[in-house]
């Protein structure tokens, strides 16, 4: 009896506890969000959000862009992937976008997110992603929100260490994530040591159409590159790239690749590097790689083979590249607002190391070294020490700084973000993120004048943010309000892919940029038809081409006759609009690629090939009026040995080859009059 | 005494009317430089609204493109109104013709600075302004009344004219229809010429 009820006892207490514990755990994930704290991120209908944060998209290969404080989602730029929503890719005048030295590499994983600059801020014109699994970098015109540029990067794998702009987007500094043998062969893997190289490379960006072309590269030695960033105002010219795997192992890196108490940081003067590329000290060797770039007045990418590579050695070249030993795995090395602290994290160690400016110069100029690997000397580790900043939280990835000497990073394994002093390395505030936050961002957070107003933290594992959505759940962004002296969670938002990283841009640097239509009378595009009056369909041999106008709410032609079975039909849809907003759609039946958005005053062709003899209908698939149900339009397919002639017209008023010629060429020439 | 101070005066004042003239001429010359009128069309759809700017020599919209002209035949094309054609409207090419004529004959009475010379400018003018403003209301009227019987929306007793002066809803569109810097010039210009014809007057009164 006895023994029972102190069983029973013992078995409700446990009970209790269990309940208890449970629900303790549950409340620490919880949001709470302290008084007015939603009203921060409440933006009313009618207004706009204060600041664009520019999301990567990692496994979707995209791009996305978000409004802050609000959160909302306001568009997905395809960049690496293709995107039938709007035909990106698939288009015939966007296919050549994806080609790479591999072939066409329709999708990719989109890492690092960097904003173009100008005198070490934000100018709002281009912003610059890389494709990590075919290394290349992309570039989107910010007054179009449209992939105009991707440049393949040579030689190297895994681009995840790019593409890091210098203050006035002199450079796009990226580094090999993964090293291999250079150039590629067929070697043992277990020769990692003796065959396999690391580069670092610099894409130059023309500084009136950002163009990107590939300057030149630095042989490094075989170690992992992880991330960078390029020094501002005093530090300007510099680049600092952390490094891990400098224990040079090949298998289960999780063990072989932590041995070491220590990696590097590795530290390269480009403005010496270009020097010693003016004196003749790189080596060009034959490679291949893209370039594929868009023509502003056709809107055509056109794609190149570059077959050759300029090298500079560090051995080569005394004072370009320097290391300095850096904590345990490191991932994050961001750089202040002022260009002086480096702030070095070591994923795997408990401090965090920050490096001055002044003392790795001073280190330099002393020849404070501490040996050298294959000629690149490591600096005394202590002599470049601004201080460390001793036990912060566990796993320390990223720092963004608010301008107000203030850094705050993110802790993956404490899953937090740390408020801290740069001068005096003094913890300030700290706040729980819901599971494991990645990077962060604050706007402006990277350039010598951050709005630190808000910082958003991205985090990788968010269980049980949202309603549940299968075994794959939405990533989120967490948004806290860094105007007081302690954060303060304000909002949590879903996000699509998994973002990496990204930059956040006052909207009045983008707003009134924005390009509300293509102008008609620019459009080069060779096969527009610019008016209702030169809408035709020609036939090439076996290829037609169909020229064809959108306006609301009709396509016209809207009935074509005489394709045959072998036949390759080429729509070019020329949209006649000059109104914001108004993209018209084209889809056909039996299109096995997509369909298109053009947008006003473009030209985009969409490639169909007949499938079956018969009746097809085409229509738009954009809403564009109210009578846009009725925007559609038949194609009539004949079997290949029919003699049905070719015929199109618009409201029964049938055209043939010959009389529509005629009318073009008065079309053409009233054009010219006019 | 006396006499000498009214005859000063007599002097100022024949110049004054010179200088009134002259710098009302050079305010018609405004017409060349800004719309005589706006109509806005505001709409849910189109934030801050579609403005159709009218010169003496064409039309714009507010980014100073012909683009407006464009959309707005677009939205004409559903209820059936013609489409606007600025080359196909005459008055567009010799408005400016009878202004260059005006601007002359104006310098041609500051020269002769008499008060006729002035009250006839003054007349010519009011009578080509009431003129114009009319002809511009008949363009109207015509747009708004002379509809495509193939229209794909008809509602019935309906017509699209848009006020001379003023605002008014037509189907989802708010229309405003206003004067702008051009006809305020041109106005100006007329109030000087008043002006210059009355100073005359008085001179010639003291004269006598």
């Amino acid at each position: 009896m006895k023994t029972n009820t102190i069983f029973l006892t013992l078995f409700f207490l446990l009970v209790l506890g269990a309940v208890f514990l449970t629900d303790c755990s549950q409340r620490t994930t919880q949001t709470i969000v302290e008084g007015d704290a939603a009203q921060q991120a409440y933006v009313p209908p009618g207004e706009y959000d204060e600041f664009y944060a520019f999301m990567s998209g990692g496994f979707s290969g995209q791009v996305t862009a978000y409004g802050l404080p609000s959160g909302r989602l306001l568009k997905e730029i395809p960049v690496f992937s293709k995107y039938p929503e709007n035909g990106y890719g698939y288009s015939e005048e966007t296919k050549a976008m994806f080609n790479t030295s591999y072939g066409e590499v329709p999708w990719d994983d989109s890492h690092h997110i960097e904003l173009s600059q100008t005198d070490g801020e934000f100018d709002g014109r281009w912003l610059f992603v890389n494709g990590n699994n075919t290394p290349r970098i992309a570039r989107v015109d910010l007054t179009t929100f449209e992939t105009v540029e991707i440049l393949e990067i040579p030689d190297v794998a895994g681009l995840h260490c790019a593409p890091f702009i210098t203050e006035n987007s002199e450079y796009l500094v990226s580094g090999t994530r993964f090293s291999v043998p250079i150039p590629q062969e067929d070697v043992g893997i277990d020769t990692y040591q003796e065959n396999f190289k690391g580069l670092i490379n610099y894409v130059s960006v023309d500084p009136e159409e950002g163009h990107m072309e590939l300057a030149f590269q630095i042989e490094m030695p075989g170690y992992n590159y992880d991330l960078a960033r390029n020094g501002k105002g005093k530090s300007h010219g510099w680049s600092f790239l952390t490094t891990y795997n400098s224990e040079q192992a090949h298998t289960l890196l999780e063990v072989n690749a932590s041995q070491k108490d220590k990696d590097l940081l590795a530290i390269v003067n480009w403005k010496k590097a270009e020097e010693y590329l003016e004196q003749g000290k790189g080596q060009t060797r034959e490679t291949s790689f893209y370039h594929n770039l868009m023509d502003e007045s056709t809107s055509i990418v056109n794609s190149t083979e570059v077959t050759e590579t300029t090298i500079l050695n560090p051995q080569d070249c005394p004072g370009m590249v320097y290391f300095i030993p850096v904590p345990k795995s490191p991932h994050g090395c961001d750089v202040d607002p002022t260009g002086e602290f480096i702030v070095g994290n070591g994923k795997l160690s408990a401090d965090m190391s920050i490096y001055s400016f002044d003392k790795l110069m001073a280190a330099i100029e002393s020849e404070d070294f501490a040996g050298d690997i294959n000629g690149i000397p490591i600096i005394n580790y202590e002599s470049g020490l601004h201080g460390i900043l001793q036990k912060p939280g566990l796993g320390p990835l990223h720092t963004e700084f608010d301008g107000k000497g203030n850094a705050y990073t993110t802790f993956f394994i404490s899953s937090e973000v740390v408020k801290w002093d740069v001068e005096s390395l003094e913890v300030l505030d700290r706040q729980s993120t819901f599971y494991s936050p990645g990077h962060l961002v604050i706007p402006g957070g990277e350039t010598r004048k951050p709005e630190g107003k808000y910082l958003v933290a991205m985090n990788k594992i968010t269980k049980d943010r949202y309603l549940p959505t299968g075994p794959e759940l939405a990533h989120s962004a967490q948004l806290f309000d860094i105007s007081g002296e302690k954060m303060k969670l304000v909002l949590d938002f879903p996000t699509k892919g998994e973002p990496h990283y990204a930059q956040a841009i006052s909207a009045g640097k983008i707003v009134p940029n924005v390009k509300k239509f293509y102008r008609i009378e620019d459009n080069g595009h060779p096969r527009a038809a610019k008016g209702e009056g030169q809408a035709r369909v020609e036939r090439e041999g076996k290829e037609v081409h169909v020229y064809m106008t959108a306006i609301r709410s009709h396509l016209a032609p809207d009935n074509i006759e005489g394709i045959k079975m072998d036949d390759e039909v080429y729509f070019h849809i020329t949209n006649l609009e000059q109104d914001w907003d108004v993209p018209h759609g084209f889809a056909v039946q039996g299109a096995t690629n997509a369909e298109l958005l053009v947008m006003p005053g473009q030209t985009r062709t969409l490639k169909w090939k007949p499938f079956k003899p018969g009746v097809f209908a085409f229509y738009c698939t954009d809403f564009c009026s109210a009578l846009h149900q009725e925007m559609s339009g038949y194609v009539r397919v004949s079997p290949a040995n029919s003699d049905v002639p070719l015929k199109w017209g618009l409201n029964n008023e049938n055209t043939t080859a010959t009389n529509m010629r005629e009318q073009a060429e008065q079309q053409l020439a009233q054009r010219v009059d006019d | 005494m006396n006499l000498l101070n009214q005859s000063q005066r007599i002097t100022t004042q024949r110049g004054a009317a010179r200088w009134l003239m002259l710098l009302g001429v050079i305010l018609l010359g405004g017409l060349f430089l800004f719309p005589l009128w706006q109509i806005t069309l505001e709409a849910a759809q189109f934030p801050g609204g579609l403005r159709l700017n009218i010169w003496i020599d064409r039309f714009s919209g507010d980014d100073g493109t012909d683009s407006i002209i464009q959309n707005i035949n677009i939205l004409n094309h559903y209820i059936g109104m013609q489409y606007i054609e600025p080359d196909s409207i005459p008055e567009l090419v010799y408005f400016p013709y009878v202004v260059y004529g005006m601007m002359a004959l104006g310098v041609g009475t500051v020269l002769l600075n008499k008060t006729w010379g002035y009250a006839t400018w003054l007349v010519i003018m009011v009578v080509l302004a009431i003129l114009g403003v009319y002809d511009f209301y008949l363009w109207m009227y015509d747009y708004g009344h002379n509809l495509d019987p193939n229209a794909p929306i008809k509602v019935p007793g309906m017509t699209y004219m848009p006020p001379l002066i003023g605002e008014k809803d037509l189907l989802n569109f708010y229309v405003k229809s206003y004067p702008r810097m051009g006809t305020i010039f041109m106005t100006l210009s007329i109030l000087l010429a008043a002006l210059a014809t009355w100073v005359s007057i008085r001179k010639e009164k003291v004269h006598v």
